[in-house]
């Protein structure tokens, strides 16, 4: 029974893993779709806002679970230092370590955003930045470490992540920012031009 | 119970439009995608939408005040 347990434990840890990085990649995809203000038929502005959200929420779900799960699991003793510590496990600690470190940066980001109303724009802006650190520490974090991380799914799903993930990012810095006063400005700048002429 | 109003903090509000997918009834954009908001109290039935617009502005520039 003991056995089965610490199975169902592993299992659930490599799961909840894979599933936290499809959840979270889709998160910085429609955070970045939202600061473009992605729009369409059938796809108002606040849809990805409130997806980004909603998703989140799920994924830091899914996250609890991969992390609990593996503290707990009697196989690899990690600990609840190595869920808080970084680099403070002694299993493969570069790597776990990386773990840890995207875990803590999400958990800023998300209490912050919950807290947004209270802390202000700016400082929730500026702290919500280290989803960007978050995000590459968790892809790198899954291609080092664990019992799938060279089967050809857990990469197969590394590389959609970061293919997703790398196309909106591309796509953000390159796609210029929409300043809804730029056709008065030209036409102001014109006038002005013109007046000098004058 | 008062009612209360929608508000923008127009130095803020960059335009992002979210507000006015939330909450139509109310909220309107002007040709340049900054909110045009109806000044009077907001209705009992619309309350919740008019907590979720504001709540949806990610410059943090819309509030619900109570009217005067």
């Amino acid at each position: 029974m003991g056995g089965m347990t610490d199975q169902v434990l592993w299992y659930t840890t490599r799961a909840a893993g894979a599933v936290s990085l499809l959840l979270l990649s889709g998160v910085v995809v429609l955070g970045l779709l939202a600061r473009l203000r992605v729009e369409g038929r059938g796809w108002p502005r606040f849809l990805s806002a409130a997806l980004h959200r909603d998703l989140a929420l799920i994924a830091l779900v899914f996250l609890t679970l991969h992390v609990v799960t593996a503290v707990v699991d009697p196989f690899t003793h990690l600990g609840v230092v190595s869920a808080t510590v970084p680099f403070g496990s002694y299993y493969r600690t570069f790597w776990l370590g990386l773990g840890t470190i995207s875990l803590e940066l999400m958990i800023a980001v998300a209490v912050t955003s919950l807290l947004r109303h209270r802390i202000g724009p700016r400082v929730w802006r500026a702290v919500h930045w280290l989803a960007y650190g978050a995000w590459p520490l968790a892809v790198v974090h899954s291609i080092g470490t664990g019992s799938d991380a060279m089967s050809v799914w857990m990469l197969a799903i590394d590389v959609v992540c970061i293919i997703t993930v790398g196309t909106a990012a591309v796509w953000g810095v390159f796609a210029a920012p929409r300043d809804p006063l730029a056709a008065e400005r030209r036409v102001a700048a014109m006038r002005a031009g013109a007046g000098v002429a004058r | 119970m008062v009612a209360q109003r929608i508000t923008v903090n127009r130095i803020a509000c960059d335009g992002h439009g979210l507000c006015a997918g939330v909450l139509p009834e109310m909220i309107k954009l002007d040709d340049w995608g900054y909110p045009i908001i109806e000044a009077r109290g907001v209705p009992r039935e619309l309350m919740e939408h008019a907590r979720r617009a504001v709540d949806s502005c990610p410059m943090l520039a819309l509030h619900l005040e109570d009217r005067r």
